[in-house]
């Protein structure tokens, strides 16, 4: 039911792990629907550093975090901005229609943390 | 990576090798229409009512009363349906639970599309419905009451015998989905008072695609399949004869090595939950302690989710498998877990592991060995544990 690509990043997930003192931190969805993803972020001179992950979810859940995470690393925050959840979907090989709403929690979850370092940053 | 170890029997068997080759000549050489008047005919229809004694004697009914269907949700549909159908005129109502299988609660959603009345009873934290809110939950119109014998997911075995003398005493059908119970649990019909039950033979060892329900003598059921006079005019379609056959030879085998494979697969799964429970930590046994199936564990693992666990232990060639939202394709966790009174983010982390004939001490040492690191990795990875961590 998943493509080799999405097994691959289920069964090694990149940039598992937290940041200490992160530049940003974004965590969506909740536990009631199975899925939570929260990531981190650490950004110098508006360029995504270092990129780090936990997911509480499924096996796409968790491969979407871990792609994304490979997507916007190295790139800027406005390059990260732009990434969807199609994008997602696609780098993933596709998805199972039923699983389709991870990804869309990836794309939150990369948002989610920018927003917060862009919070911080305003302050 | 070659071991593999199914730990999925309660979702279907293979069927035994002694099953297959009694049903292999049913394929070419015995082939004919058990309807039919001539030779060809006629030596089928013996062999089918041999299955028929063979069934009925497993649960102490009489042939007559055995009806073979395509499977166990046919035999729910039947017996559900079959009866509102037919005793309209008495009443409207019926009585099931929260925690059945989807044929018993689909066909009951159904039938209240229709103008029936249907009260589905909650359970206990262990999944056990009282005799009592069967009692209470009885009215005048009251035409049929469904309980299942034991649970398919967390293996909790339903007081029947009680719930079949209330329905007795009442004058109202009881009819109980016994799929996991038979080859499990021995069962007498007549004995325990009851009216109506489903089986399903790739449960036991038998084929996949054909199943029976008992019906007692003097129920009043009207078919739901039409077409035919077979099984005296119940069920109409020509008979799935090899698969009757393998139904025959499957509970006829089951009860045969009953106590010898029983007590075995009890003490692989005692040894499986005792396993886990002192292993993992922040886990919990789903279901009756010990009022459960020989063959049934159902386990919680908080702060991980179900499909994500499954496919770990498959990469390691274990079987299993999950209530959890993700691996149904809905959003909702188990029924049944949720029934029993836990949270939505826990119900979404069980796991399932169901015994069978093959399984062996060794294949249990294996799951004991490799399911906690599998935990772990998966808990180190989730938000949710370090939380539970960072507070601590």
């Amino acid at each position: 039911m998943y493509s080799d690509k999405v097994m691959d990043h289920f069964s090694s997930p990149r940039n598992v792990g937290e940041i200490e003192n992160a530049d940003g931190v974004g965590e969506v969805g909740n536990a009631h629907c199975g899925d939570i993803m929260k990531i981190y972020l650490k950004i110098e001179d508006e360029v995504i550093t270092d990129v780090k992950f936990k997911t509480f979810g499924c096996g796409a859940a968790i491969a979407t975090s871990s792609i994304a995470t490979e997507m916007i690393k190295g790139k800027t925050v406005e390059e990260a901005l732009k990434i969807t959840n199609k994008a997602v979907v696609e780098s993933l090989d596709g998805l199972p229609p039923q699983k389709i709403h991870c990804s869309v929690l990836a794309e939150e979850a990369v948002k989610a943390a920018i927003e917060d370092y862009q919070k911080k940053k305003a302050q | 990576m070659s071991k593999r170890i199914y730990l999925d029997h309660a979702a279907t068997t293979y069927t035994n090798k002694e099953v297959l080759n009694e049903m292999l000549p049913y394929f070419t050489e015995y082939f004919g229409n058990p309807s039919s008047v001539h030779q060809f005919g006629r030596e089928v229809k013996k062999s089918i009512d041999v299955a028929r004694d063979r069934v009925a004697k497993a649960i102490g009914a009489l042939p007559e009363e055995i009806y073979f269907t395509a499977g166990g949700s046919e035999a729910d549909n039947l017996a559900i349906k079959g009866v509102a159908y037919a005793n309209k005129s008495k009443g409207n109502h019926i009585i099931t639970t929260k925690i059945e299988h989807p044929a018993v609660l689909e066909t009951c959603e159904q039938l209240e599309k229709e103008g029936f009345e249907v009260t589905f009873l909650d359970v206990d934290q262990y999944g056990v419905v009282s005799p009592e809110a069967v009692r209470n939950a009885i009215k005048d119109n009251t035409i049929l009451i469904s309980v299942m014998y034991a649970n398919n997911e967390i293996g909790t075995i339903q007081p029947i015998s009680e719930i079949a003398q209330i329905a007795n005493e009442k004058k109202i059908y009881f009819h109980t989905d016994a799929v996991q119970a038979i080859g499990s649990i021995r069962i007498n019909v007549k004995e325990q008072n009851i009216d109506m039950l489903s089986m399903a033979s790739h449960k036991f060892y038998g084929p996949k695609g054909v199943g029976a329900l008992y019906v007692r003598k003097g129920v009043k059921l009207i078919s739901i399949i039409h077409g035919g006079s077979q099984e005296r005019k119940r069920r109409a379609g020509t008979e799935n004869v090899p698969g009757i056959i393998g139904i025959g030879k499957a509970i006829e085998l089951a009860y045969q090595k009953f106590d010898e494979n029983n007590a075995r697969i009890t003490m692989l799964r005692d040894k499986l939950i005792k396993g886990i429970m002192e292993k993992v930590p922040y886990t919990r046994l789903n279901g009756h302690p010990e009022n459960r199936l020989p063959n049934n564990t159902n386990f919680c693992f908080e702060y991980i989710e179900g499909e994500s666990l499954l496919l770990n232990l498959d990469m390691k060639g274990i079987a299993g498998s999950s209530g959890s939202a993700c691996s149904s394709g809905s959003l909702e966790p188990s029924h049944v877990l949720l029934a029993i009174g836990l949270p939505h983010e826990i119900a979404h982390g069980s796991l399932r592991l169901s015994l069978g004939e093959v399984n062996t001490e060794e294949d249990i040492e294996y799951v004991l060995q490799v399911l906690p690191e599998i935990v772990d990795r998966l808990r180190q990875m989730s938000p949710l544990y370090e939380k539970v961590k960072g507070g601590k």
